[in-house]
């Protein structure tokens, strides 16, 4: 489903490589950890899929489904499936969480050329959504993240998720900040959404999520590749030991 | 230098061309005749007065009203749906046929020229003499100009609380025409009153409104200019708050070559409240000034100004706004902030910020920025699926909300929110 070959990539504004030749292939109905230190370049592969400004793709690509995701806008990658919870969502007063998603889910299906949702549909969908994440709805009236905890930042990132149904699914420290009930909500959401055509690509830190999250591969990426690949015993050899080991074999 | 005989000639010029109007009662004359003076006195506003800076006045004092096509649209007019007295211009004139009888409960209504030429004891307190007042401060030789010769507009004399707004509608239906509007409003005490403006009246507007608001009494305006891309206007509100008395003010501005917005309030008795907001829309030939001077003459006044503008390819927006704290004005509570949002490089947003306090107890806080639309924030709403130019449509309708929230009567706010989006939409990259 998603599949990115050999990938370069370095900022815009300093002459700073980040990305090192990234190869990573994440296969339909898979989930996929990525593990890895602080500063080692997931955050910023997550945000080239995505499509944000500032940094430069020297070398490789990175397809969804066989269509090339670097050379469209953000807005395009979002209507072909691929969906990116941030790792530090954003505020943005005087912007309703519902009238954002709405537009954002309409958008969407406008672009694939589906019919538009109603608006008593569509507050049925996110009020049971919601629900279950245990999102008030009275927070939703709000404008976007304005006011949330961090915590119910990164819900409202999976509640975004779960209305907009997308097949490529990548959770940038979904898990931090976390407490242990919200983590179990925010997991139960993922699992939840798991399904033979969608896909998942989960950054983190603690093995803790994967206990709830079983992935079918975890990775390790240092100073821009991804430098290991195993099951979900890699990610319990992380927890035990630190990526001292790792590093000191694949150097 | 020239200027200044140059300011004086062409003062005098314009008071040849634009003569008091005869037969009113000897109070109103003599109003005309010192507002004349004064007009006089002062000379016609010019580009180098520190108070026309930013805004050349020149196209306000040409001797011809510009040629400014009308939109025509079949969209219905702002505020159109909401329960109100309808009083309709047209070109600047009262049509009283298409306007709604003049009866409204716990109000008295009456055209201006009416009330000038009758002994109204409350009009002669208010006609001319609020924007005198004013004149000591900063000159202001439209608004005099203005009292010397305007005849259409309404004297309004509220005594209770007033259910449904008086509304002003402006048509135009000549291209080229000038418009002077003068309405002179007194709320008695305890007593509340709505008045809602839209249109643009003319291809060039200049409108006074002096308002009286004894203790208690709340006055609220919510004003839309109209949408026609060529019209000039200059409009100044004098008002004068008594004790716990309430002054809002909100004004919509998309399109227009020209506008300078002036507002300015005196705080004249304790605890009044006084809100002043606008929200501008640009886009190319567009100039909009909002020009504010608030004083607080009495202690534990609270102020609010709140300016939103949003400009591109090459629109400018310029905000002056002064707080004078006398001091008597003890515990004033006074708030500014000022804001452009600029969509391209070529636009432009000045601002010119002024406190001068002489009280030691106050609390004024006053902020300006200027930026672009916030990147971080774009990205998120375009990884969302959200097209760029629909997420910029609502980072921009998010920016001006702060000024749009001051309107307290939220049918209005809705018809005004509706305006923005439209507008957005219709100007989108
Ligand atoms: N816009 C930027 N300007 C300067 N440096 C940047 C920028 N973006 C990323 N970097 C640098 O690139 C490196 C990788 O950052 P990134 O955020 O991708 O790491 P990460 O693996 O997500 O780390 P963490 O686990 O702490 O979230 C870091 O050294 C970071 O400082
Ligand atoms: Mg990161």
């Amino acid at each position: 489903m998603l599949k990115i070959e050999n990938l370069h990539v370095q900022l815009e504004e300093e002459d700073k490589t980040i990305l090192k030749g990234v190869d990573l292939e994440v296969k339909r109905g898979q989930v996929h950890a990525i593990m890895g230190p602080n500063g080692s370049g997931k955050s910023t592969l997550s945000y080239v899929l995505a499509g944000r400004e500032g940094y430069e793709v020297t070398q490789g690509t990175a397809t969804l489904d066989g269509a090339d995701l670097l050379g469209i806008e953000p807005e395009e990658r979002a209507a072909l499936g691929l969906f990116l919870a941030f790792q530090y969502p954003v505020e943005i007063p005087g912007v309703g969480n519902m009238t954002f998603l709405r537009t954002a889910l309409n958008a969407q299906r406008k672009a694939r050329g589906e019919e538009e949702i109603n608006a008593a549909d569509f507050l049925r969908v996110v009020r049971e959504k919601a629900k279950s994440l245990d999102i008030d709805a009275e927070m939703l009236k709000r404008p976007i993240n304005v006011g949330f905890s961090g915590g119910e930042k990164k819900r409202n990132e999976i509640l975004q998720m779960a209305v907009l149904e997308p097949k490529m699914c990548i959770l940038d420290e979904t898990d931090s900040g976390l407490d242990v009930d919200a983590m179990k909500l925010v997991a139960d959401g993922v699992n939840a959404l798991r399904a033979k055509d969608r896909a998942f690509l989960v950054i983190t830190h603690y093995q803790r999520l994967l206990d709830h999250i079983r992935p079918d591969v975890v990775h390790i990426m240092a100073d821009g590749r991804i430098v290991q690949t195993g099951g979900p015993e890699l990610a319990l050899e992380v927890e035990r030991n630190g990526y001292a080991d790792i590093l000191k074999a694949v150097a | 230098m020239a200027v200044p005989a140059q300011k004086f000639d062409l003062a005098a010029e314009i008071l040849t061309a634009l003569p008091a109007p005869a037969g009113e009662a000897g109070w109103a004359s003599a109003a005309r005749g010192a507002a004349a003076k004064r007009f006089a006195a002062m000379g016609a506003p010019h580009r180098r007065d520190e108070y026309w800076k930013y805004t050349d006045p020149a196209r306000l004092l040409a001797s011809q009203a510009p040629v400014a096509a009308r939109i025509s649209t079949d969209e219905t007019p702002t505020f159109a749906e909401s329960e109100q007295l309808r009083l309709v211009f047209v070109d600047g004139v009262f049509d009283p046929e298409r306007s709604d009888a003049l009866a409204l409960e716990g109000c008295e209504i009456q055209p201006l020229a009416e009330a000038l030429r009758t002994d109204i004891h409350w009009a002669r307190d208010i006609f001319g003499v609020l924007e005198a007042r004013s004149q000591d401060a900063v000159h202001r030789p439209l608004a005099a100009l203005n009292t010397a010769h305007a005849t259409e507009g309404f004297a309004i004399r509220v005594t209770g609380r007033v259910k449904k707004p008086v509304s002003f509608i402006y048509e135009r239906r000549s291209d080229a025409a000038d418009a002077f509007l003068h309405h002179v409003i007194r709320l008695e005490a305890g007593a509340d009153l709505t008045v809602i403006e839209a249109g643009p009246a003319a291809s060039r507007l200049s409108s006074v409104m002096e308002i009286d608001i004894a203790d208690g009494a709340g006055f609220h305006h919510v004003r839309t200019q109209g949408r026609d891309h060529e019209r000039l206007a200059y409009t100044a509100m004098f008002s004068r708050l008594g004790e716990k008395s309430t002054f809002k003010s909100f004004t919509l501005t998309a399109n227009g070559r020209l506008t300078r917005n002036e507002q300015i309030v005196e705080f004249a008795g304790a605890e009044a409240v006084a809100h002043v907001a606008g929200a501008c829309l640009g886009d190319g030939d567009f100039h909009h000034d909002d020009t504010v001077f608030i004083t607080h003459g009495a202690p534990d006044c609270e102020s609010r100004q709140v300016y939103k503008k949003v400009l591109r390819n090459g629109a400018v927006g310029v905000f002056q706004g002064k707080i004078l704290v006398h001091s008597i004005a003890q515990r004033t509570d006074g708030y500014q902030i000022s804001q452009g949002l600029l969509l391209d490089e070529d636009s432009q947003f000045l601002t010119k910020p002024e406190l001068e306090i002489y009280a030691d107890d106050v609390k004024c806080s006053h902020g300006a920025t200027c930026g672009a639309v916030d990147e971080e924030a774009l990205f998120y709403l375009t990884s969302r699926g959200v097209p760029r130019g629909e997420a910029t449509d609502l980072l921009v309708l998010a920016f001006v909300d702060e000024a749009v929230a001051e309107i307290e009567d939220e049918e209005l706010a809705a018809d005004v929110r509706d305006q923005l989006a439209g507008w957005v939409a219709r100007h989108r990259t």
